[in-house]
């Protein structure tokens, strides 16, 4: 005699009772959105206005960055940019690599990144210094006083 | 007098023609005594053989089944039950699409080039096109597909409105043939995610005005292998039979997840 076997769940899932997934999706496009706006402006004001992409130079770069408006322009799309894309690959990661194992060393090496430049990147637009000291004074900014 | 009276006794004769199958074949190794159901069976290779069979225009691609397995060869291990697209059971990669193979007709699928049937992806292969689907059902049972209420049952029908009922009319139709879940390249992967069908069941409860469990049924699909892993890539609504909008049912649960958070 056979007796039908009990239902089964799947014991292998591992449930996860927080919104992270929801707050990660919603991010995603919110980010998206955010930096359509940010990345065309960027492009518009450093390829087109102003003579366009010939014009940039040390100059131009340190002048853009004595604004604080540029300052938040910037330091906005490195932070969005990079969690925006960070997420993206971890979602890849999740989605293509099939191993524990490979999916914790891809994702390890991604945050890794990921940490070293956004900390690398706001290092730069707050501690830059538009005038060396030493420095020709044809390549800086015009409101350098050597 | 109706038309047909009038019209010659002279029925069009249907036309038929030789379709090539290559259907992919799976046989199990023979093992000692029977291993308990769902125990990892050992692997052994698949591979592809050739049919040459001939149909009616009128065939479908479960006859064609029919016509190997009954004149050619008895092994051929596939499984169907109502043979009409009801009972989801003949779900198959016919030419690298999910499709019912009751409800896919030859002369739709270009029968001068080999047809290809497959088992359904992503779940584990137990002999030729028959599928393990026990994690695809494991992942049903977890939305709790069954109508939960709250208070004392009314003496006569619960009752709703033609609009209450439209509201999750879509995602009644589905069959829990697989087709949706085992065409999604997230399932593929891992088989952790719930998968559509999972989704599209717990739409048709989530949305039914009657059903007083929608938060909970939320909360297990907010889970990290729940609709958040969904792609949008569109597999799931082509593969359905019955025509599901199974990408725009998955968004619509994303939709009342956020809602009911923020």
């Amino acid at each position: 005699m056979t007796t039908i076997a009990e239902p089964r769940s799947r014991a292998t899932r591992k449930t996860s009772r927080t919104n992270a997934e929801m707050i990660g999706w919603i991010f995603m496009r919110a980010s998206g959105v955010l930096l359509i706006v940010l990345i065309f402006g960027h492009l518009i004001t450093n390829l087109i206005t102003d003579g366009g992409v010939h014009a940039i130079d040390f100059g131009f770069v340190a002048g853009k960055w004595a604004q604080p408006i540029w300052q938040v322009w910037d330091l906005l799309m490195l932070w969005l940019a990079m969690v925006h894309g960070t997420n993206g690959v971890r979602t890849i990661i999740n989605d293509y690599a099939e191993r524990a194992g490979t999916r914790l060393v891809l994702k390890s090496l991604l945050y890794l990144a990921a940490v070293v430049i956004v900390v690398l990147g706001t290092l730069v637009i707050f501690t830059f210094n538009p005038c060396p000291p030493g420095a020709p004074a044809d390549l800086l900014p015009s409101f350098c006083t050597a | 007098m109706t038309a047909t009276q009038e019209a010659p006794q002279q029925l069009g004769e249907v036309p038929s023609f030789e379709v090539h199958l290559k259907i992919r074949r799976y046989l199990p190794p023979e093992t000692d005594g029977a291993a308990p159901y769902g125990a990892p069976a050992p692997q052994a290779e698949a591979y592809w053989q050739d049919f040459t069979v001939r149909v009616h225009g009128t065939d479908r691609v479960l006859d064609a089944l029919h016509k190997v397995k009954w004149e050619q060869d008895g092994t051929l291990t596939f499984r169907r039950s109502c043979a009409h697209g009801v009972c989801g059971s003949d779900a198959m990669r016919i030419n690298g699409r999910n499709r019912l193979a009751c409800k896919t007709l030859l002369k739709d699928l270009d029968p001068s080039k080999p047809i290809t049937i497959e088992p359904i992806k992503g779940l584990q292969v137990i002999k030729d096109l028959v599928v393990d689907m026990e994690p695809f059902f494991a992942s049903y049972r977890e939305v709790m597909p069954f109508l939960v209420t709250a208070g004392n049952a009314p003496t006569r029908e619960r009752l709703q409105s033609p609009e209450q009922r439209a509201r999750y009319d879509d995602t009644t139709k589905c069959i829990l043939c697989a087709c949706c879940t085992s065409s999604c390249p997230v399932f593929w992967n891992d088989g952790q995610y719930f998968g559509p069908a999972a989704i599209v069941n717990a739409h048709r409860f989530i949305f039914d005005s009657r059903d007083s469990a929608a938060a909970q049924r939320l909360e297990i699909l907010n889970d990290k292998e729940g609709v958040w892993r969904c792609r949008t890539t569109f597999n799931c609504t082509d593969a359905c039979p019955r025509g599901i909008e199974v990408t725009k049912a998955i968004a619509e649960v994303k939709r009342a997840m956020i809602t009911r958070a923020y």
